[in-house]
């Protein structure tokens, strides 16, 4: 094995925390959703896609500052799923699970090609806003000030989402329509409009995630492609449905693959995979799962 | 309409088509080499999916996977037709045998998922392991090799060898699915804790139903990669898994001989959707067709014509609604 330099390593870390954060994210509308509706949503791929081209169509069509695209992009797509599930999903609900999961996945084909004849396959850069570019000193290293201000809003939503889902009052509404929903709605809870803000919001926080990636990455239409299948991996490492295991799985995960990738290269794609079929063997309802949830 | 003499018609019937579908004006050869493997794979599926209920999404771990074993061994220097197909058969067999034994106690969306995962574990080895699989580029060879001597090059020999392979792996699905193992497997996905409580080892006879199908996969795609003498990640790719779970629940889930037509018309539909304006943007047509079957008409294609003919047959899924255990 080749030796690799502290420093080089502590980079490693900080790149894992930016993917890390991506993953958290989007991992974190999955298993809100997944929670509240029993559906692995093969759409919140595109709902990252369908933000990151929110944040890039503004830009080049009425000049929507960066910032503004963060507030902006999640409110359109978090609309754009409200009417999914309205229309759509909310068909399905009294059959198996598995036909909401085929459902989205129809969606993600018409969804992306749709993208593509609109947008073309290949792809646009998105500019860097001007104050977060340049670099950083960190004392050990200079690192660019983009991708620790994402680190920093995924952190901050991560915990700003899990705050509110275990501490507010609606937090603990959708908490007992995700635990017993028949109970919840002989209380007077209208648990099928939690249920279309559940879908929404989670959306929104793919969104948000996709405009987040934009400045780093290509925005094209199948930017969701890979990202969304790592996801799954990384929900169900955490335990389908819990919250806390999403965000931690999505760090963690983030971070374990950045280091798998310097000690052993060829591994750096495959990690997460190898990680999830492991936990499935040994641990079936994830690390923060619920025995409940491995049905 | 699996069983019998109804089955029988119904069989006989799609092998006369396939027998003259090389011949009907404005059919490629080419086209109609892939249409017959892709039937033979959404009857792999439908083994699995039909009767036990269970829904893989990474069925093209053996499409694609036995495809790339099958063109590694004719790049290799194997000339032999039976050959290259057995090396990729036997590559689905023992992955199917492994996958199976970590996946099978898992069901509903679990089983989907670990599937999927393991799935993009080979596709991301493709990816990476240049030298034999040719990476992004994916892998060409210059044969399909010989059969007992007899050239495949032709195109036309070439459709009836797997015409007449499709037709024998065909009756042995329909022998599976219809001896007293398949009606052990029908009354698990109807009820599982019944079953078990009857004695059965369930895992076991989800197990064999899964390496049958991962077999009979792998050695649609070992055809169908030797037909068009290219592996590429496009068969092993999630995208791929998915195609084959629409072509089955397109023509009918458990029906057997529905997949079939449900590949047919998948592959028709995109064949000439691609000719329109809106070119290799296929999917937003295929994408369409297949949420409005799972919206409205669950059944399938097949499935909804048998239940309009005769209300009397049931379906496997089809007590009330059609439910996927």
């Amino acid at each position: 094995m080749p030796s690799i330099s502290p420093d080089y390593l502590l980079i490693q870390i900080f790149n894992g925390l930016v993917n890390g954060g991506f993953y958290a994210l989007l991992a974190l509308g999955l298993s809100i959703i997944f929670g509240m509706l029993r559906i692995v949503n093969f759409a919140h791929g595109v709902m990252y896609m369908l933000g990151a081209f929110v944040a890039y169509y503004g830009a080049q069509l009425v000049h929507l500052p960066f910032f503004a695209a963060l507030i902006v992009a999640p409110i359109v797509v978090g609309a754009f799923g409200l009417g999914i599930e309205v229309l759509l999903l909310r068909r399905l609900y009294s059959l198996d699970p598995l036909y909401n999961l085929l459902l989205t996945f129809a969606l993600v084909l018409i969804i992306e090609d749709v993208m593509r004849l609109a947008a073309g396959a290949l792809g646009s850069p998105y500019q860097t806003p001007d104050i977060l570019s340049g670099a950083t000193n960190l004392g050990f290293t200079v690192y660019p000030t983009y991708r620790l201000f994402v680190i920093v809003v995924c952190l901050i939503v991560c915990f700003a989402v899990y705050l509110a889902i275990e501490r507010s009052r609606l937090g603990a509404r959708i908490r007992a329509a995700t635990e017993k929903p028949e109970l919840t709605r002989a209380f007077g809870i209208d648990t099928r409009r939690l249920v279309s803000g559940t879908f929404a919001f989670g959306a929104a926080l793919a969104a948000l995630a996709g405009v987040l990636a934009a400045p780093n990455t290509n925005v094209s239409p199948t930017m969701g492609d890979s990202i969304i299948i790592n996801t799954f991996a990384i929900v169900v490492i955490g335990g389908l449905g819990s919250i806390r295991g999403s965000i931690v799985a999505g760090f963690a995960l983030g971070i374990i693959a950045a280091v798998g990738a310097v000690l052993y290269p060829p591994i750096s794609n495959t990690l997460i995979f190898i990680v999830m079929v492991l936990v499935i063997l040994f641990r079936p309802a994830g690390l923060f799962g619920t025995a409940e949830r491995t049905a | 309409m699996i069983a019998g003499r109804r089955g029988a018609i119904v069989g006989a019937a799609l092998l006369v088509l396939g027998l003259v579908l090389p011949v009907i004006p404005g059919v490629y050869i080419v086209f109609a080499i892939d249409l017959v493997c892709f039937a033979l794979v959404a009857v792999a599926f439908d083994v699995l999916l039909g009767f036990t209920g269970l829904l893989s999404f990474g069925h093209a771990l053996f499409w694609g996977g036995a495809g790339y074993v099958a063109t590694i061994a004719i790049a290799h220097g194997v000339t032999s037709f039976p050959l290259e197909v057995l090396a990729g058969v036997a590559y689905a067999f023992v992955l199917s045998a492994a996958v199976g034994a970590i996946s099978v106690r898992r069901s509903g969306i679990f089983f989907a998922m670990i599937t999927l995962a393991i799935a993009e574990i080979q596709y991301f080895l493709a990816y990476q392991m240049i030298d034999l699989t040719g990476g992004d580029n994916g892998l060409t060879v210059a044969t399909r090799g010989t059969f007992f001597g007899l050239s495949l090059e032709d195109d036309h020999v070439y459709y009836y060898l797997v015409l007449a392979i499709t037709a024998i792996a065909t009756v042995v699905a329909v022998r599976i699915v219809t001896s007293p193992y398949g009606a052990v497997l029908a009354a698990m996905r109807e009820n599982e804790n019944r079953a078990k409580s009857i004695g059965y080892d369930t895992d076991r006879f989800k197990l064999a139903a899964f390496v049958v199908s991962g077999t009979l996969a792998g050695l649609a795609g070992a055809l169908y990669a030797i037909g068009n003498r290219l592996s590429g990640l496009d068969g092993v790719d999630w995208h791929t898994s998915g195609a084959i779970v629409m072509m089955t629940i397109l023509g009918g889930i458990g029906t057997i001989y529905g997949p079939m037509i449900g590949a047919a018309i998948f592959q028709a539909l995109d064949f000439f959707v691609s000719k329109t304006p809106i070119g290799d943007k296929t999917n937003i047509v295929m994408g369409l067709v297949f949420a409005i079957i799972i919206l409205i008409a669950r059944r399938g294609v097949v499935g909804e014509l048998m239940h309009r003919l005769r209300p009397s047959v049931v379906l496997p899924f089809e007590d009330e609604e059609p439910i996927l255990l």
